[in-house]
């Protein structure tokens, strides 16, 4: 993700929204006609791929799935270069999602067609760092945002990325996380580094009068040695219909899916609750990507 | 007793003098530099040597003048080493190590879960970064991971 500047960002966003019509089924379009998208996901998701799915055949192309692992030459030994240079002969482009890091970049040093980056290794997932940042846009609003992040802050790759990509739009940031889930020192430092104003604590109750986003990620239990802690941590990170009932009316959650218990199902139904529509925007900005990365866009 | 110096670092006819050594890496300078057994030219060395600013490691390859860039390798693990090319027992060119911008192959990604490290064929790529507060800073290029410490630890 850090390889995009502002610009390029927004310029990604510009096009999805562009685009969002056509996600929504309202309008149609022929611009991926004859294109193959070949999707390679060597790890179980299912809104990646499935709007990846959708994104390349709204825009009229097809889809050429690897299908299991177990089944495919993986299972006989063969390696992720001789995988990309084999089906990047089939494709007009590759999404790859593989539980190593950089194996994307590996991946585009073998393809003779465009590699998207599906979620890498346990660091870098570039195409949700978009949607959420599209999200923020379409719902509230990027330049200086006021945005608390809360939850696991220290292994959720979610939170980095967009950490990176919002300082690039000058936000004031309030990390909420338990003493051992807390963001990574390095972040903050450059974050810092950026000018951009950087709270922690572990109440989402303190904050949520001081902010226009929160941005909500899975707590696991593996994460914690003492299971009370656990329990202690769940509830004091959770958001629930009584602890929005004095915020502002602009307020909007966000999550990148699955939630476990982190927000009641109470929230579904209000205005903040935005999780659902963030998983919508997958398509569009999906979209644009493919459209930009095999140059039917410009 | 200057006898006993001599002994210790004989002077050569030709070749590459690589001196100012960080006391205790001359053997990861000839890692660096992939000099092992297949190696045909008599190498010496000296380790934890007196010198004017402190001990110091001296290697010397007799019969061969290194290749530059291979040499600027070394500035990883020992940025102040100064390379002296012999000719005819005289120093005919001396320069300090320059830190390369780029290395591929020469070190490991400390990320255990980086591509590079798996059994795809690839060679570990980092870009060089000289920081005044942290030193060299290795980042890679495949799983953005910077190496702040360990670089000798982590030479392939």
């Amino acid at each position: 993700m850090k390889d995009f500047s502002r610009k390029e960002i927004d310029y990604v966003l510009d096009t999805a929204e562009k685009l969002e019509p056509v996600a929504r089924g309202e309008n149609r379009s022929r611009l991926l006609d004859g294109k193959i998208v070949a999707l390679l996901f060597f790890e179980p998701s299912t809104r990646t791929r499935l709007s990846f799915e959708v994104a390349t055949q709204r825009l009229g192309g097809q889809v050429l799935n690897l299908g299991s692992v177990e089944a495919s030459s993986v299972m006989k030994g063969e390696n992720l270069a001789d995988t990309i240079r084999v089906i990047s002969n089939y494709a007009d482009l590759i999404v790859l999602r593989h539980p190593l890091d950089g194996s994307s970049r590996m991946a585009s040093e073998f393809s003779s067609v465009p590699v998207i980056n599906g979620g890498d290794g346990s660091i870098h997932h570039p195409t949700q760092t978009f949607l959420d940042l599209y999200t923020i846009r379409r719902e509230s609003h990027l330049e200086d945002l006021k945005i608390a992040m809360a939850g696991d802050l220290k292994y959720g790759r979610t939170v980095h990325s967009l950490c990176h990509a919002l300082s690039l739009y000058g936000a004031e940031m309030i990390f909420v996380s338990p003493p051992e889930l807390s963001m990574p020192s390095e972040i903050v430092k450059d974050l810092q580094k950026n000018k951009i104003k950087v709270k922690e604590t572990n109440s989402l109750e303190e904050i949520i009068g001081d902010v226009e986003v929160i941005y909500m990620t899975r707590v696991q239990r593996e994460r914690f040695l003492d299971p009370e802690e656990y329990e202690k941590v769940k509830h004091r990170l959770k958001v629930t219909g009584s602890l929005l009932k004095n915020v502002d009316s602009n307020l909007k959650i966000l999550h990148p899916l699955p939630r476990v218990n982190e927000i009641s199902p109470a929230v579904d139904a209000t205005p903040h609750a935005c999780y659902f529509q963030q998983a919508f925007y997958g398509v569009p900005i999906r979209m644009a990507l493919l459209a930009l990365a095999m140059g039917v866009m410009e | 007793m200057k006898e006993k110096r001599d002994l210790k670092v004989q002077a050569i006819e030709n070749g590459t003098v690589i001196d100012h050594i960080k006391a205790g890496q001359a053997l990861n300078v000839l890692r660096i530099l992939g000099i092992s057994s297949a190696f045909r030219a008599t190498i010496s060395f000296v380790m934890n040597a007196p010198g004017a600013r402190g001990k110091k490691d001296v290697v010397k390859v007799e019969g061969k003048e290194l290749n530059v860039e291979e040499l600027n390798r070394i500035a990883l693990i020992s940025p102040r080493a100064t390379i002296n090319i012999i000719r005819d027992f005289e120093v005919f060119q001396k320069n300090n190590v320059l830190l390369p911008s780029y290395v591929e192959g020469v070190v490991r990604c400390i990320n255990l879960n980086c591509i590079s490290n798996s059994s795809e064929p690839i060679k570990s790529k980092f870009s060089v970064l000289q920081s005044e507060e942290e030193g060299v800073i290795l980042n890679c290029l495949y799983c953005e991971h910077a190496i702040l410490e360990y670089i000798a630890e982590n030479l392939l």
